[in-house]
């Protein structure tokens, strides 16, 4: 696939760049508020990870269609420590208590599909889809 | 889903419409039930507040910019208690699943565990063994030997719950390997003391005490680990008198050698063992006194010796508002001849 915009996660900032910009999208394509107030906070939880663990990644975007539905595809990538036991910390309670936010399940909870492949030392790429309704 | 969320978010505006016109508390009465129909259908809060946005912008199609930006600021924000709020809602039904999974275990334990009580002439047994929660870290067995003894185990795990009754099994499973034959009760527990040191962590022990009982003598030979003493009721004197014999707990040290005594009873005298989840047993900030059991056990000396440690047990699930602290177990051996 050939990602049409992306965003630099390096400092704090950039967080606040990569959920506008998801925002916008979102907006563009028709998503309706919630679901676009939705898309920006899985992205926020999404560059938040990138910038506490793997101190810098990025984040794509594009628009995607299948059959008759329309999407939007966010998939962020680094180059961190990477995640030892992706089943752990796809469990409920497990990141959150910590107060650390909603973590990747609530990403997951967010969006309509997601996928995560990370390796020790080498990083994590998520990726993840909400469709139009 | 769709038409329930339609009607209902039809009823918010009425209701809001209502409201704003009149204040008045049937609409706020009106809203409450709107609002548990949506926690009942998992609506989200954020959606809520759309419903919200929505119905205002319909009612009052003028209403003022910056006011209608603090609403997509609130829904904003409410992104993440909806979050949360799935997350809560998730874990509860884990909590569910794992209680009914504990349940089984809990069914499966007790078909494991299953001891018979020996029934011979004249001698009346009495025994009762209740988990404090689902799953028993307690344990009693009767073993009837070929030569007419009759073995009697009492153990406690250390600690209660799932990693107490899973410990449990091994003790369980040591002693039905046991010949049918008279062993001597210290080779019996340095057996198990052995068992259970290499197969746990060194964080588990099991206080346990083993007797063996001659029907026909009236002898019982015994020996302890660390156990809660037994009690030696003598009818003529109307008395309780305490045995036990000094040992460790079962898992410490490999090599524990283990001491023997042995008490004779006479018609209608009776054996009372335990585990401390009864000599532990606490009336609000007080722990009882072991005379406090001696004197529940004497009100019901007339009833056979199930339906005493059943009255007894009842008695301090009572003082405890009924739950108890620890699993308690409760045998009272009586000689009727």
């Amino acid at each position: 696939m050939n990602p049409q915009s992306c965003v630099h996660i390096h400092k704090e900032w950039d967080i606040v760049g990569a959920r506008q910009l998801g925002r916008e999208m979102a907006k563009e394509i028709g998503f309706s508020t919630v679901d676009q107030a939705r898309i920006a906070t899985a992205i926020s939880e999404l560059a938040r990870n990138i910038y506490l663990y793997a101190d810098q990644g990025k984040i794509s975007y594009e628009i995607i269609y299948n059959n008759s539905r329309t999407g939007l595809c966010l998939i962020a990538e680094d180059e961190g420590p990477g995640i030892s036991d992706i089943s752990q910390v796809m469990e409920d309670g497990f990141t959150t208590s910590g107060g650390l936010g909603a973590g990747l399940p609530g990403v997951k909870r967010l969006m309509d599909e997601f996928e995560a492949y990370s390796e020790i030392g080498k990083g994590t790429t998520i990726k993840t889809v909400k469709w139009l309704r | 889903m769709e038409n329930f969320f339609k009607e209902k978010a039809d009823e918010y505006k009425k209701l809001l419409a209502e409201y704003i016109e009149f204040q008045d508390e049937k609409a706020l009465y009106g809203v409450e039930l709107v609002s548990k129909a949506f926690i009942k259908h998992n609506i989200l809060p954020e959606e809520i507040v759309n419903i919200h946005i929505k119905a205002l912008k319909e009612l009052y199609p003028d209403l003022f910019a910056s006011f209608e930006h603090s609403l997509d600021f609130l829904l904003e924000a409410m992104i993440s208690y909806g979050l949360a709020h799935q997350e809560i809602q998730n874990l509860r039904e884990q909590q569910i699943a794992l209680k009914s999974e504990i349940s089984v275990a809990a069914q499966m334990q007790k078909t494991l565990l299953k001891t018979k009580k020996p029934d011979i002439a004249g001698l009346d047994i009495g025994v009762i063994s209740v988990p404090a929660n689902q799953m028993n870290g307690d344990y009693y067995s009767f073993l009837q030997n070929l030569d007419g003894t009759i073995g009697i185990a009492m153990a406690d795990v250390i600690g209660k719950g799932v990693p107490a009754a899973l410990c449990m099994s091994m003790i369980k499973y040591s002693l039905d390997s046991l010949p049918k034959e008279s062993t001597p009760p210290p080779v019996i527990l340095g057996n198990l003391n052995r068992v259970v040191e290499r197969n746990t962590e060194s964080n588990m022990f099991i206080t346990m005490m083993y007797g063996e009982y001659n029907p026909e003598t009236g002898k019982l030979v015994y020996s302890f680990a660390g156990h809660e003493p037994g009690y030696y009721y003598c009818a003529d004197e109307d008395r309780f008198t305490e045995f036990s014999t000094a040992g460790l707990v079962l898992g410490v040290s490999e090599d524990v050698e283990y001491e023997q005594a042995e008490i004779e009873i006479a018609k209608n005298d009776m054996i009372v063992l335990m585990t401390d989840g009864v000599t532990e047993c606490r009336d609000g900030d007080r722990f009882i006194e072991i005379d406090e059991v001696f004197d529940v056990i004497r009100q019901y000396l007339h009833l056979s010796a199930q339906d005493m440690v059943q009255e007894v047990y009842r008695y301090f699930e009572r003082l405890q508002d009924f739950q108890l602290q620890d699993d308690f177990s409760l045998l009272i051996l009586r000689k009727t001849v």
